[in-house]
């Protein structure tokens, strides 16, 4: 009984709480009060919404996700500084932009967002398309004489570690 | 000590500045569509997380803890990539035919190209 009911009141419980802190985050500090209405909104959006998310995302491994963060904080900053030294010192002339496509092992829906993503926020490449049965990824290269290394590259550091976390 | 976040902080504008500049004038001169999408896409990450991160220091120096800027640039990073994924289709979807671009390695086609076929191959008559 308090099970189901503990199921009811939060139906997501990672959204409850990323809620809370984005409430806080919000009101821009830490009062009880706050902390109060933030609970009041993590825990009525979630029920408000639960018909739209009928089921939750598991994650295996949820801790992995921290250091997955990390090294795409590391990677956004490095890249950064590789492309700006290529748009502002190579040629358009020189230049092989490229389209990659990129074969998925990932199926759940969550980690092929969040790989898209990722592979968007990391420069030097952009999500631009998914195949129609979701099973491959099509990347644009902004300098890419190799596309296989960059295809490599991708699925090596940024997807394997996703199918750790998810699946 | 706050001179030293003050320092700080005015080295991240100066950082964040550069990167959106880099930014704004990889979108004037590259050449293509799709490599001009690359352009932005930097700005957004660097340049905005840069300057946000020097207004925390900034913040913190005045002995003020502000930690808002963290939601702004959490929500650019989710939202950045879908309006990027958005211009990447629309171009797709009108500026390359299916044979333009490589074959998916497990699926028939392309999403956006997905029920295309017909209309590329009126489009060549």
């Amino acid at each position: 009984m308090s099970q189901r009911l503990m199921r009811w009141l939060f139906p997501h419980p990672l959204l409850t709480f990323i809620l809370v802190i984005v409430w806080c985050l919000l009101i821009n500090g830490l009062s009880l009060g706050t902390v109060v209405f933030g609970l009041i909104l993590g825990i009525a959006v979630p029920i408000l919404t639960a018909a739209y998310w009928p089921n939750r995302p598991v994650l295996s491994k949820p801790a992995h996700l921290g250091a997955y963060a990390l090294i795409v904080m590391r990677d956004i900053v490095v890249a950064n500084v590789e492309v700006a030294m290529i748009v502002l010192f190579k040629r358009n002339s020189d230049m092989q932009p490229n389209w990659v496509s990129i074969p998925l092992d990932l199926r759940t829906p969550e980690a092929i967002a969040i790989l898209a993503g990722t592979i968007t926020l990391t420069p030097g490449t952009v999500s631009a398309d998914l195949s129609d049965q979701g099973h491959a990824l099509l990347v644009h290269s902004l300098d890419a004489p190799d596309p296989a290394a960059v295809r490599d590259e991708i699925k090596q550091r940024y997807e394997n570690r996703l199918k750790e976390i998810f699946e | 000590m706050s001179t030293l976040a003050e320092i700080l902080a005015a080295l991240a504008v100066v950082i964040g500045g550069i990167f959106t500049l880099v930014g704004s004038y990889g979108l004037v001169k590259l050449d293509k569509p799709m490599s001009r999408l690359h352009a932005p896409t930097k700005a957004g990450t660097l340049g905005v997380g840069s300057l946000l991160l020097a207004s925390m220091l900034y913040s913190a120096a005045r002995g003020q803890v502000s930690l808002h800027e963290l939601l702004i640039m959490a929500f650019l990073f989710v939202t950045a990539p879908v309006s990027a994924h958005f211009i990447a289709k629309v171009h797709i979807h009108r500026d390359h035919t299916a044979q333009e671009l490589p074959v998916p390695p497990e699926d028939n086609v392309w999403a956006t190209k997905n029920g295309m076929a017909d209309q590329d191959d009126k489009d060549k008559a």
